[in-house]
């Protein structure tokens, strides 16, 4: 007897990623990545361009600051739901005043600015380490509602 | 992946392919300066409706892009901003300062008819 064929391929199960980050190249290709996996975990057209943009400036801040680092993207699951964890690391000249640059409209480059209220506010979780000379680490995090 | 200009009457009009990257936006500012300058164009249109996300220096570009062109004479409209990617730079703090915006591409080309005939 014939099987019915499948109506639909099942869901692709969402995979961690981590995105080597050196060019304006690397910073679309973590961009893509990203929305892929939050795709996957069922984020809203709202979150996930939320998500991606977040992913962009951090990504970008990489590539401006530091040259060269990475972005990780990892799944987190609790009870009432599942969440995108963004981790942008790079080993780059660090952030010298860590509060000045979380205030909206601080530049070290002119005029350019790190974004980071900005991925602050698209996001649900931020934490930042940074020491200079040693690099930085900003650790981001969305919830899906 | 070059962002293609076309001419339309005294218009010229951009269409800003999705994944567009950092350099194809600086290559997209080079050559709207010379062709607006070249054609004598009175304004342009930026399409970006097929643009997912729009990032700072998205933002900060489409703006330069926008105030270099005024001081060739000519006006710049982005049409086609999707909602969510709205919504997405007013939380990041992006505003397109000097930038006239419109609904789509219609919109954009009547607004561009309209502010010619306030100058004529």
């Amino acid at each position: 007897m014939d099987m019915p064929a499948p109506r639909e391929a099942p869901r692709e199960a969402p995979r961690e990623a981590c995105v080597e980050v050196r060019s304006d190249a690397d910073v679309i290709a973590a961009r893509q990545k990203g929305r892929e996996i939050a795709d996957q975990l069922g984020f809203s057209a709202t979150e996930l361009t939320m998500i991606v943009t977040a992913i962009s400036e951090l990504a970008r801040n990489i590539v401006r600051y530091a040259g060269h680092g990475e972005v990780r993207l990892k799944i987190e699951r609790n009870h009432a739901s599942s969440g995108l964890v963004v981790i942008a690391s790079d080993e780059g000249p660090g952030i010298l005043d860590v509060q000045k640059a979380l205030q909206d409209g601080f530049s070290t480059s002119g005029g350019l600015g790190l974004g980071l209220p900005g991925v602050k506010r698209l996001m649900d979780d931020f934490q930042i380490e940074s020491s200079v000379d040693k690099g930085t680490v900003i650790t981001t995090k969305k919830w899906r509602r | 992946m070059q962002v293609p200009v076309l001419k339309q009457g005294s218009y010229l009009i951009a269409t800003v392919q999705p994944a567009v990257s950092d350099d194809d936006f600086l290559q997209l500012r080079k050559s709207l300066l010379d062709r607006v300058r070249s054609s004598r164009s009175k304004g342009v249109v930026i399409d970006v409706t097929s643009i997912d996300v729009l990032d700072s220096f998205a933002c900060r570009t489409l703006s330069e892009i926008a105030n270099m062109i005024l001081l060739q004479g000519a006006v710049t409209v982005v049409v086609g901003i999707q909602p969510e990617v709205a919504f997405s730079m007013v939380q990041l703090g992006s505003t397109l300062e000097g930038v006239v915006t419109a609904l789509d591409l219609e919109e954009g080309l009547a607004y561009l008819d309209e502010h010619r005939h306030a100058q004529q």
